[in-house]
C-alpha cells in the first residue's frame, strides 16, 4: 500500500507465513497454534477493515465469527457436506445476518453503536446456547470432523495431517486477504478511509455514508465468518463461547495491538496476543491479569500499535 | 492527549523497558523448569482453573498431585518417574481446551490425558484424544454422552452417569417425603438427561411430576420459578441445578422459607456449593458421588489426613475423581505392562480399584464395553455442621455402583475397537 | 394462576430494582465521560468481598456502608491513573482499558479469595419470609428495594439539588461550556466515576446475599446493566432506571409463560427498541451521535 516499501513488507509476511509449520516447532510452539494464528489473523484483519479503515468500532464480531462457525459445523454434520461447501453455508448465514443486523444499527455512531454491537452479539450467542436440539446448546456441536478434500486429482488430507490443514487454512487466508487488500485500495476503500478521517466532511461531498458503513460491516462479517467456518474446522467442534464478546474484545485488542491504521498490522497483533496467551497460560493459573495487563499496556502506551511504533520509529 | 503524550516520553521508555524485561523474567525462568527428564511419564491434565468451574478444576488437581506423590513415592511408573503437566482449558472456551489438548499430545508427548470438569470440553477433547489414540481418563464431567452415545475405547470416566444418581436418590424421596414432585432442571444435556432420569425412576416407584422448568444456566434469579413451584403445591422440589445455579437457587429458596412448606432435594450435589451456602441453607436430600466422612471404612481417614496436610482442607468428591484418575493411569500401564493406548484400554475393561484407591464400602470398577467407574453413591441430606465444622452432609445410605446402574445396553454405547 | 403472575410481577420489580441499581452506575459514567466501563461488573464482585471480609469486623451494617466507600475509592485512584488520559480520546480507548480491568479483577479476586464460593452471612431477621400467603416477600427482598429506592432517591436529589449534581448535569450535556464556566472538569469527572463505582459496590453487597459469592459474580449482570441502558436511553438515568425495572419484570412474566426464555425476553425487548425506537425510551435524539 504505501509503495516499494509495502511491497516489500508483504513478501516478508508471505515468506513467514508459507514457513511457519517448520519454525513454529523450533521456538516451542506447535503445527495447530499457527493454525490458530492463522484463524485469528484473519479474523482480526477482517474486524479491522470496519475499525482501523472505516473507523467504526464494532465490538460484537464474535457473533459473526460464531455464526460462520455453525453455519459450517451444521453443514458437515446434518447435511453431510463438504469443506468448502461448509465454508461457504458459514459465510452466506453470517452474511445475511450482518445484512440485517447492520441496516437496523447503522445510524448509530461510536459509544452506541458498540454498545448495540455488543448487545446483539449476546443475542446470537444466546441463541446458540438455548436452541439445543439444533446447536447442541451448552454442550456444543460436535460428532463431527473436517474431511480430506478430493481434488479428483489428488486428495488433501485436511483431517490427518496437521500441516496439510495450515496450508489450506492460508490459501483460504491468502485469498480473502488479497480480496480485502482490492477493496481497500479501490475508490470503494478509498471512500471508507475518507469517511474514517471525517464523515462530516464526507457528507457534505454527498457520499452516501450510511449506505457505505452498512457495506464495511457486511464485508468485514462476511470475512470474518470465514475465518470463524476455519476456526471450527481446526478444532472440529464449535461451541457457544466462540459467540460470546471475550472474543470480540480479544478481536480488537489484536487489532489495535498490531496496528489499527495498517494493513498488516491486526495480523501482528493476532500473533503476538495467541502465542503469548498460549505460553503465558502454561506457566501461570493467573495467566487472566497478565492478558488484561496487555489490554491495559498496550491502550496507555502503544495506541497505535507495533507497526504504528515501527512507522513512527522509521520517520523519526 | 497531549498533555498525556509530553509527560510521558522518557518515563514511557523506562517503564516499557523494565515492563518487559519483568515479563521476559515471569516467563522466561519457567523454560528451566520445563526442560523435564528425558524418560518421565508424562501425564496432561486440561481442567479449568480460571471462571466458574475454576474451584471444581483445583479440587480435581489436588488429586491428582497427591496421587502422583504417592505414585512416585513407589517407583512411579513402570520404574520411570511420573509427572504432571497441567494445562487451564478455562471453564467453557473449547477451542482452547481442544488448542491445549494438542499442545499436550503434540507438543510435550504427554502418555495420558485428563480432563474436563465441563462436559462440552470433555466431549470436544476426547474427539482430539480419539484421533491421536491417546488415552483419556475424564474424571469430572458428567454428560451422559462420554460413556454413552459419544463413547470411544481410548475414553474412561470417574464420575457418575445421570442415571445411576437418579436411581440412588429416587427411592429415598418417594419412600419419606411423597409422590408429587416438580423440577427445577438446568436446561443444557446434562440437565435434560437428569431430569429424565429422574423422572423414569420416580415414575417406576409410583411418584408423578407435577410441573417443572427449564431454567438458563447462569440464571441469577429463580425467584419467578420458585413462585411457580410453590403454587404447583408439589411433595418434593426437585433442584437439578449445578454448581453457582444450585446455590442461588437453594438460597433463595430458604429465604422464601420453602422448606418448611415442601421438601427440598435433587440428584447430584458437591461440597463447593455447600460451603458457599450460608449455614441455615445447608438443607435437602441429595446424592453425593463421594464423600470423606466414612467412619470404619479402612484408608479413608488416611487419605482425608494426608489432603488435609496437603492443602488445609478435607477432600470432596472432585479430589477423589482427580486421585482416582492418576491412579487409574498407573495400574492401566502396570496391568498391561506397556504405554500403549490399546493395550491398557484393554486392560482396564472391567478393572477394579484397589480398595485404597476406592475409598468406599463397595467394590469400585470400570464396566467393560462402557468404559464407565461403576461406584458407590452416598444419598444422604445436607446439614449445617455435624461431626467437625465442614462435615455439611450427613449420610443415610451407600448404595452399589452394581446396583443403581442400568443395562450396558440403556447407555447407547457402542464401542469399537481400532484394528 | 393470576395469582402466580401478580407474584412474578410484583417479585420482578424487585430485581429489577437491583438491575436498575447497577445500570444507573454504568449510565451515570457513560453519560458524563462517554466510558464503558466494562469493569463495572468487576467493582461489584470487588464490593461484594470487602463487605464478606469486613462482616466479621464491623457486622453487616457496618460492611453495607464500609464496602461501597472503599470499592468506590479504588474506582477513583484507577480513574486517575489508568481513564483520566483516555478522555476525549476514542471511545475506543476507554472500552478496551475497562475490559482488560475486568480480566484482571476477577483474577486478582480469584488470587486473594480462592476460587471456591465463600458463604455470605446475612442477619437471621432478613432472610426470613415476611408473610405466609406473600412468601416471596422476604425481609431481605423488602431490604433491596429499601436500598435502592434510598440510594437512587439520594442520587436524584443529589442530580437536581446539589451544585456538582446540577454540574454533572450539565457537564452530561455539554462538557465544554462547562469547562469554559470555569468549572474543574476533571474533578467533575472523577467524582462521577466514584458514585458510579460506589453504586456497583453497593450493588455488589446486595447481590452478595442474593447470589453465591464467587469471583464470576458480576459477569451475569453486565449484560442485564447494559441492555436496560439501550432499553431506556443513553443520556436518561430515569430512562435507565425504567428500564431496568422493565428487563425485571418483563423476565418475570417470561419465567411464567414461557420459563426457558427468561434470559432471551430481554435481548428481544431490546430488538425491539432498537427497531422501533432507536433512540431508547427516553434518550436523547442525536445524543453520542
Amino acid at each position: 500500500m504505501n509503495g516499494l516499501r509495502g511491497h516489500r513488507l508483504n513478501v516478508a509476511v508471505g515468506i513467514i507465513l508459507l514457513f511457519m509449520p517448520f519454525w513454529m516447532g523450533a521456538i516451542g510452539g506447535y503445527t495447530e497454534l499457527a493454525s490458530r494464528i492463522l484463524v485469528m489473523g484473519l479474523a482480526a484483519m477482517s474486524l479491522n477493515f470496519l475499525l482501523g479503515f472505516t473507523g467504526v468500532l464494532s465490538f460484537g464480531h464474535a457473533a459473526y465469527f460464531g455464526l460462520g462457525a455453525y453455519g459450517a459445523a451444521m453443514a458437515i454434520k446434518y447435511l453431510g457436506a463438504g469443506t468448502m461447501p461448509a465454508i461457504a453455508l458459514g459465510m452466506l448465514v453470517a452474511t445475511l445476518a450482518a445484512m440485517v443486523i447492520g441496516a437496523l444499527i447503522v445510524r448509530r455512531r461510536g459509544v452506541y453503536f458498540a454498545m448495540v454491537t455488543i448487545a446483539f452479539g449476546q443475542v446470537f450467542y444466546f441463541l446458540a446456547f438455548r436452541w439445543n436440539s439444533v446447536t447442541g446448546g451448552d454442550d456444543g456441536l460436535t460428532g463431527w470432523h473436517r474431511a480430506p478434500i478430493d481434488f479428483g486429482v489428488a486428495t488433501l488430507d485436511i483431517f490427518g495431517s496437521d500441516k496439510a490443514f495450515y496450508y489450506f487454512a492460508l490459501v483460504i487466508f491468502g485469498v480473502c486477504v488479497a480480496a480485502m487488500a482490492l477493496l481497500l485500495s479501490s475508490p470503494f476503500g478509498r471512500t471508507l478511509i475518507a469517511i474514517r478521517e471525517n464523515e462530516r466532511r464526507a457528507r457534505f461531498l454527498g457520499v452516501p455514508i450510511e449506505f457505505h458503513i452498512w457495506l464495511s460491516f457486511v464485508v468485514s462479517c462476511l470475512f470474518v465468518s470465514v475465518a470463524g467456518a476455519l476456526y471450527a474446522l481446526l478444532n472440529n467442534f464449535t461451541d457457544p463461547r466462540a459467540l460470546r464478546f471475550d472474543l470480540s474484545g480479544n478481536l480488537v485488542i489484536m487489532a489495535v495491538l498490531g496496528g489499527m491504521r495498517s494493513f498488516w498490522g491486526p495480523l501482528i497483533g493476532a500473533a503476538i496476543f495467541v502465542a503469548l496467551q498460549d505460553f503465558v497460560s502454561s506457566r501461570t493459573e493467573n495467566w487472566m491479569s497478565v492478558i488484561g495487563l496487555v489490554f491495559v499496556l498496550v491502550v496507555r502506551f502503544f495506541p497505535r500499535g507495533v507497526l504504528g511504533m515501527l512507522r513512527n520509529a522509521a520517520k523519526a | 492527549m497531549t498533555e498525556a503524550n509530553s509527560r510521558a516520553g522518557m518515563d514511557r521508555r523506562s517503564i516499557i523497558t523494565s515492563g518487559l524485561v519483568l515479563a521476559a523474567a515471569q516467563i522466561a525462568s519457567p523454560f528451566v523448569i520445563r526442560a523435564r527428564a528425558a524418560d518421565a511419564v508424562r501425564i496432561g491434565l486440561d481442567n479449568p482453573l480460571t471462571g466458574t468451574y475454576a474451584a471444581n478444576g483445583k479440587h480435581e488437581l489436588d488429586g491428582c498431585q497427591m496421587a502422583l506423590a504417592e505414585i512416585n513415592a513407589k517407583g512411579g511408573i513402570l520404574g520411570r518417574p511420573a509427572e504432571l503437566v497441567v494445562e487451564d482449558s478455562t471453564s467453557g472456551d473449547a477451542g482452547v481446551a481442544v488448542q491445549k489438548a494438542r499442545k499436550l499430545i503434540d507438543g510435550d508427548k504427554v502418555d495420558f490425558l485428563l480432563g474436563n470438569v465441563n462436559s462440552a470440553l470433555s466431549l470436544a477433547m476426547a474427539q482430539v484424544s480419539n484421533e491421536k489414540g491417546v488415552l483419556h481418563i475424564v474424571p469430572g464431567g458428567h454428560t451422559d454422552a462420554i460413556t454413552g452415545s459419544s463413547c470411544h475405547w481410548n475414553v474412561f470416566r470417574v464420575c457418575n452417569t445421570t442415571q445411576m444418581e437418579a436411581n440412588a436418590v429416587a427411592g429415598a424421596l418417594v419412600k419419606e417425603y411423597g409422590k408429587k414432585f416438580y423440577y427445577i432442571t438446568p436446561d443444557y444435556a446434562f440437565g435434560h438427561t437428569l431430569e429424565a432420569g429422574m423422572i423414569k425412576a420416580i415414575a417406576a416407584l409410583g411418584g408423578e411430576r407435577v410441573g417443572g422448568d427449564l431454567t438458563p444456566l447462569g440464571s441469577v434469579d429463580f425467584s419467578s420459578y420458585l413462585i411457580k413451584a410453590q403454587a404447583a403445591n408439589p411433595d418434593v422440589i426437585v433442584f437439578l441445578v449445578q454448581g453457582d445455579d444450585m446455590l442461588n437457587a437453594l438460597k433463595q429458596a430458604v429465604q422464601f422459607g420453602l422448606q418448611s412448606k415442601v421438601h427440598l432435594a435433587g440428584a447430584q450435589q458437591e461440597m463447593e456449593p455447600l460451603e458457599g451456602l450460608p449455614p441455615e441453607a445447608r438443607i435437602g436430600t441429595w446424592v453425593m458421588e463421594w464423600y470423606w466422612n466414612q467412619p470404619g471404612v479402612p484408608h479413608v481417614a488416611e487419605f482425608v489426613e494426608a489432603i488435609k496436610k496437603r492443602t488445609g482442607r478435607v477432600p470432596t468428591a472432585r479430589t477423589w475423581f482427580g486421585y482416582v484418575s492418576i491412579w487409574t493411569c498407573a495400574h492401566a500401564a502396570e496391568s498391561a505392562k506397556s504405554l500403549k493406548a490399546v493395550d491398557m484400554a484393554k486392560a482396564l475393561q472391567d478393572f477394579h480399584l484397589p480398595s485404597e484407591i476406592a475409598l468406599g464400602p463397595n467394590p469400585v470398577f470400570y464396566r467393560a464395553g462402557q468404559n464407565q467407574l461403576i461406584a458407590s453413591l452416598f444419598v444422604g441430606d445436607a446439614q449445617a455442621s455435624g461431626s467437625a465444622p465442614d462435615d455439611l452432609f450427613k449420610v443415610a445410605k451407600v448404595v452399589s455402583g452394581a446396583d443403581a446402574a442400568g443395562p450396558l445396553e440403556e447407555s447407547g454405547c457402542k464401542m469399537t475397537w481400532p484394528t | 394462576m393470576t395469582q402466580v403472575v401478580l407474584f412474578n410481577v410484583f417479585n420482578g420489580l424487585i430485581v429489577g430494582a437491583f438491575y436498575a441499581l447497577m445500570a444507573l452506575g454504568l449510565s451515570l459514567i457513560l453519560n458524563l465521560s462517554g466510558v464503558i466501563n466494562f469493569a463495572h461488573g468487576g467493582f461489584l464482585a470487588l464490593g461484594a468481598y470487602l463487605a464478606y471480609t469486613l462482616i466479621p469486623y464491623v457486622g453487616f451494617w457496618g460492611a453495607l456502608i464500609a464496602a461501597p466507600l472503599l470499592t468506590a475509592a479504588l474506582g477513583l485512584v484507577i480513574e486517575r491513573v489508568l481513564i483520566r488520559p483516555l478522555y476525549g480520546g476514542d471511545p475506543l480507548y476507554g472500552l478496551l482499558l475497562t475490559f482488560g480491568l475486568a480480566y484482571i479483577f476477577e483474577d486478582v479476586t480469584r488470587f486473594i479469595w480462592g476460587a471456591q464460593s465463600l458463604p455470605f452471612q446475612l442477619p437471621a431477621w432478613l432472610t426470613t419470609s415476611l408473610s405466609s400467603q406473600f412468601f416471596f416477600v422476604t425481609g431481605y427482598r423488602v431490604f433491596m428495594i429499601v436500598v435502592v429506592v434510598a440510594a437512587v432517591g439520594a442520587l436524584f436529589a443529589a442530580l437536581n439539588y446539589t451544585r456538582l449534581g446540577m454540574r454533572i448535569r450539565a457537564g452530561t450535556r455539554d462538557l465544554d461550556t462547562v469547562s469554559t464556566l470555569g468549572v474543574n472538569v476533571r474533578v467533575l469527572r472523577s467524582l462521577n466515576f466514584g458514585i458510579g463505582i460506589y453504586m456497583a459496590g453497593l450493588a455488589g453487597v446486595l447481590a452478595a446475599g442474593l447470589l453465591g459469592l464467587s469471583p464470576t459474580i458480576g459477569a451475569n449482570l453486565i449484560m442485564p446493566s447494559f441492555v436496560a441502558i439501550i432499553v431506556g436511553g443513553l443520556g436518561s438515568l430515569l430512562g435507565t432506571l425504567i428500564g431496568g425495572l422493565m428487563i425485571g419484570v418483563a423476565s418475570g412474566l417470561a419465567a411464567v409463560y414461557f420459563p426457558s426464555a427468561t434470559e432471551a425476553v430481554i435481548y428481544v425487548m431490546m430488538g425491539l427498541v432498537l427497531l422501533f425506537r432507536p433512540r431508547g425510551l427516553l434518550g436523547e435524539e442525536g445524543r453520542l451521535h
